[in-house]
């Protein structure tokens, strides 16, 4: 059992680091990397969008320049303002769709798998198939509407996909097809997480089925929801992919989203400075969203130590 | 030789200072228990021996050598875990024979050493399963045949026993003792538990709030805590630490407890005379359980201490009857014969072994005589 | 409130339930109907309808025939780009971020707290605020336009999520597993390949899926950073679409945009367990 001489290493030992060189590359490399083009991309993106730069960046300072003609251009407060309807509707929708089909899911219901799997597909699939899908099933002269002209109800009418004032709400049906999934997928596990001891608590106490619903178990779905909305708003705010595929902005530019306006300032119109203002806004609003749900998380977490 | 020496040793993490001025010398051989409350610094002492943390000041020494620059693997120690930390994807081979494995010794080596040990634990059919296979107390067995496997100059034990049963702690605690005493090890031994302390180390070091309280043979640690911590620490129910004066009479020393109540009480202590200097003053009486029963035993051929007191609870364990009751006012536990059963509210007559007790001087806390 | 029992307020459950369904699973019927129908047709009816002679021949033409601008090769080239783009990334990402995960959460080392909040910033920060630094960062080593440079970005981005799905489970492994396998005498790297590694099953599925969805389903990077025949499936889709738009050709759309959608979705059929598993622990980011 004596292998007490095998323990001191007989080759001569290389300084501590040198032997450790291959692990202490294989962490920091990729961390370091990631970590140092997050912040050094994202200050130069700032640093771009105070700069006169158009096809190329060049140095210079126009103070906030850029931040006005963004903000003054009538394709940025189109965006802005779909940005806001579309936000909304599609978080409320969405988050309303996830938690009716969480809550009927929760039912104990036969064959809860295979709905689960129907209503998730859709977030395997990329927003682009998705987009391209609900631009034939909307496009009155291909979709639905000619559907139902063709069968014979001939004044039938559904041509949001070209209507200026309702096209939004396509996209907003698309992402609400596709997301719903999602926040039913969170909203479920937190139905299925509440303690099943509370329920029989209150079921002695002689409270019904709507009762405990309505007062103990969606009360506990609070700190999902405000997730799931989150979550959703960020989904909202970066939304390229969706809109290019489905309307491409269209009809005119009545579905312009702010990631767009990004792209076509940077890549179509070739204004840099420009469209780096346009991005830095997106983070802006982004932010508004992040900052107070982290502000929200922190106090919570605080809140359950002193618990 | 000692095989392990600490000397001066200190950690501190940011503020917090959790072992303060360490010293330890432990002899080649030795069965030493590291016991303390949770927290007291133990188990960070042990990782600091094992090389898995590092000392903000002072040195350790392993078999001769100073090793607070050399890695784990190289102190040539091996460690027993309170989870087992047995590698969940290996079989029990493979966990007793990795070590092996990284010193790249030969495979045939490697087979004859796991068969000694398998042999030494009995843990040969147990060779070819997983850890998630095995009970707990067979996954104590095979943590302890991957350490044993190395023979190491110094074994490590955090807690190996701890989330054990109580009937398997018991046997695991014998069958460790058993292999220390049939291989001679040098073992260091973390545990919470004063029993354990007690019934397996040929010294125990009581560890609180980063301190070495005491370091001394079991016996010494029961009989003469150095202070009261020890003293409330080790035994169960603790040691009884009740305030009193001492006075000096007719050329000896009286404990008085209670002084100037009706139900005062004064002890006649004999070869005492260490305490000489604190007649007239406060101090802590310390008295175990043991040294207080019923009033018919004989602990002594001398004349008994025999005290009326009132009996405030009775508990029957079975082997004896503890029975809390009040001594000149103060709350004391006493162990009494179980066949006896005093009745609560009423008092009863206590024998005393006033020449077991302890007497600790309050200010300092440390024990006088 | 919970009972097996057919009642009759649960036939409601049940009847808004499957009308739910129908509707999620409408638009996928639709293409799929559509893929194997003739561009005429569909030219002469909607999009909508069932298929009068199987028009097979829409895949064959997908795949390999049809045209985009001056180039007709279907969409094979295409999906064989993401192919070439989607696995490396994923599994040098997946492999790093393992390797990230594990230093951080059981090795500890200093300023790990700091770099790994700076990492996991990387889920919230848009794409459009990289757009232009990757431009130019590809240019400059000369990766524009190339597979090579998707793969870099997403093998770099992915790390984010990588890293934290990784540390998060790792950081569940007992440390005195570590602790015994250094005073056993392992290494860093031998720790990782013999006792964690093994033990990553789960959480590697998550990684691999999440990572393969997300890189294979990318359009952005893809559209901007690559042209022509260099381009991703997602990107050729769109191309596809304005080309198609001239010459209705609906047929073999449906069946390329089947064939662009079904390596995720066979993925998520296979794993649909850890897919599910990876969308929610994302979502506790």
């Amino acid at each position: 059992m004596s292998n007490a001489a095998a323990i001191r290493p007989g080759r001569p030992a290389l300084p501590e680091w040198v032997r450790r060189l291959p692990e202490y590359l294989m962490i920091w490399v990729p961390l370091l990397l990631s970590a140092a083009h997050l912040i050094s991309f994202s200050l130069w993106t700032i640093w771009i969008s105070f700069t006169p730069s158009t096809l190329v960046p060049v140095s210079g300072w126009v103070g906030l320049r850029n931040y006005t003609a963004v903000a003054a251009s009538r394709n940025w407060q189109i965006a802005f303002d779909n940005l806001l309807l579309f936000g909304s509707a599609f978080v409320v929708l969405s988050a309303a769709t996830g938690l009716i089909l969480a809550i009927l899911l929760d039912q104990r219901i036969r064959g809860e798998n295979a709905l689960r799997s129907i209503f998730l597909y859709p977030l395997a699939v990329s927003f682009v198939v998705t987009g391209t899908v609900w631009s034939w099933l909307l496009n009155p002269g291909l979709g639905i509407q000619k559907l139902v002209h063709d069968l014979g109800w001939t004044s039938f009418k559904f041509d949001w996909l070209i209507d200026r004032d309702m096209a939004i709400w396509t996209i907003v049906i698309a992402a609400i097809w596709q997301s719903s999934g999602f926040a039913m997928a969170l909203f479920l596990a937190g139905l299925r997480s509440v303690d099943a001891d509370i329920v029989k608590a209150a079921q002695i106490d002689g409270a019904g089925p709507v009762r405990i619903y309505r007062r103990i178990v969606l009360p506990s779905l609070w700190p999902i929801t405000v997730t799931v909305v989150v979550i959703q708003l960020q989904f909202a705010i970066s939304t390229f992919d969706l809109v290019r595929a489905l309307t491409n902005g269209g009809p005119g530019i009545a579905t312009q989203l702010p990631a767009l306006v990004v792209y076509d300032l940077m890549f179509q119109r070739s204004l840099l400075g420009r469209g780096a203002a346009a991005a830095v806004l997106m983070l802006l609003i982004l932010l508004a969203v992040l900052l107070p749900y982290a502000a929200w998380r922190y106090v919570q977490r605080r809140r359950a130590l002193h618990a | 030789m000692a095989a392990l020496s600490i000397r001066a040793l200190s950690k501190r993490y940011a503020n917090l200072e959790v072992l303060k001025d360490i010293a330890l010398d432990i002899e080649s051989g030795e069965f030493t228990v590291l016991v303390g409350p949770s927290g007291c610094g133990k188990s960070t002492l042990l990782n600091i021996v094992a090389g898995l943390d590092y000392p903000s000041a002072g040195t350790i020494e392993i078999g001769g050598r100073v090793v607070n620059d050399v890695p784990p693997k190289d102190r040539d120690i091996a460690m027993v875990f309170q989870s087992y930390a047995l590698y969940p994807s290996m079989t029990v081979r493979q966990n007793i024979t990795f070590g092996m494995e990284c010193r790249h010794v030969p495979k045939a080596e490697q087979e004859k050493a796991v068969a000694n040990v398998a042999k030494l634990l009995q843990i040969e059919t147990l060779l070819g399963r997983k850890p998630s296979q095995l009970s707990g107390g067979q996954r104590q067995r095979v943590a302890m045949g991957r350490a044993l496997v190395r023979d190491p100059l110094l074994f490590l034990f955090d807690e190996p026993l701890s989330n054990l049963d109580a009937k398997l702690r018991v046997e695991m605690r014998m069958e460790i003792k058993r292999l220390h005493q049939r291989i001679g090890a040098t073992i260091v031994y973390v545990t919470h538990d004063q029993i354990e302390a007690m019934t397996m180390a040929t010294r125990i070091a009581v560890m609180h709030q980063g301190r070495v309280q005491q370091f001394a043979e079991p016996d010494t640690v029961y009989r003469y805590p150095a202070n009261l911590f020890v003293a409330r620490f080790m035994g169960s129910p603790p040691m009884n630490t009740i305030p009193a004066r001492l006075e000096a009479e007719n050329d000896g020393l009286v404990v008085v407890i209670g002084a100037g109540r009706p139900d005062e009480i004064r002890l006649r202590l004999r070869d005492y005379d260490g305490a000489a200097p604190f007649v007239g003053r406060d101090v802590v009486f310390g008295i175990r359980p043991e040294c207080i029963a019923e009033g018919s035993r004989a602990f002594s051929n001398d004349a008994p201490v025999l005290v009326d007191a009132p009996v405030d609870m009775v508990e029957p364990t079975g082997a004896e009857t503890m029975v809390s009751l009040r001594l000149g006012g103060e709350t004391a536990m006493a162990r009494i014969s179980p066949d006896i059963r005093p009745v609560p509210g009423a008092s009863a007559s206590f024998a005393l072994d006033t020449r077991r007790v302890c007497l600790f001087d309050p200010e300092t806390e440390r024990l006088i005589a | 409130m919970r009972d097996h029992s057919f009642a009759p307020s649960r036939i409601w459950i049940y009847l808004v339930v499957t009308l739910i369904a129908a509707a999620w699973l409408a638009p996928l019927a639709v293409v799929v109907l559509n893929s194997l129908r003739s561009n005429e047709e569909i030219a002469q009816g909607s999009m909508i309808g069932w298929p009068q002679h199987l028009a097979w021949s829409n895949y064959p033409a997908a795949w390999s025939g049809f045209c985009v601008a001056e180039t007709c090769s279907g969409i094979r080239p295409y999906m064989l780009n993401s192919a070439l783009v989607t696995i490396p990334a994923t599994i040098f990402s997946t492999l790093l971020g393992a390797i990230a995960g594990y230093a951080i959460s059981l090795w500890r080392f200093r300023g790990d707290n700091w770099i790994y909040g700076i990492v996991t910033l990387g889920l919230f920060l848009p794409q459009q605020m990289r757009l232009l630094p990757w431009t130019i960062v590809l240019r400059d080593i000369g990766l524009i336009n190339t597979l090579a440079g998707l793969v870099l970005i997403h093998t770099i981005q992915g790390l984010s999520f990588t890293t934290l799905f990784c540390r998060n489970y790792y950081v569940a492994i007992p440390h005195e597993l570590i602790r015994a396998a250094r005073i056993d005498g392992a290494g860093f790297f031998r720790i990782f390949w013999r006792i964690i590694l093994p033990l990553s099953g789960p959480i590697l599925i998550v990684t691999v899926i999440w990572q393969f969805t997300h890189i294979w389903n990318e359009f952005l990077y893809g559209v901007t950073f690559t042209t022509g025949q260099q381009q991703p499936v997602t990107a050729a889709l769109i191309a596809l679409s304005a080309a198609v738009a001239d010459i209705p050709q609906h047929g073999v759309q449906s069946a390329a945009v089947i064939i662009a959608a079904l390596p995720t979705l066979l993925i998520y059929l296979i794993g649909g367990k850890y897919f599910v598993r990876g969308l929610t622990a994302g979502a506790v980011k």
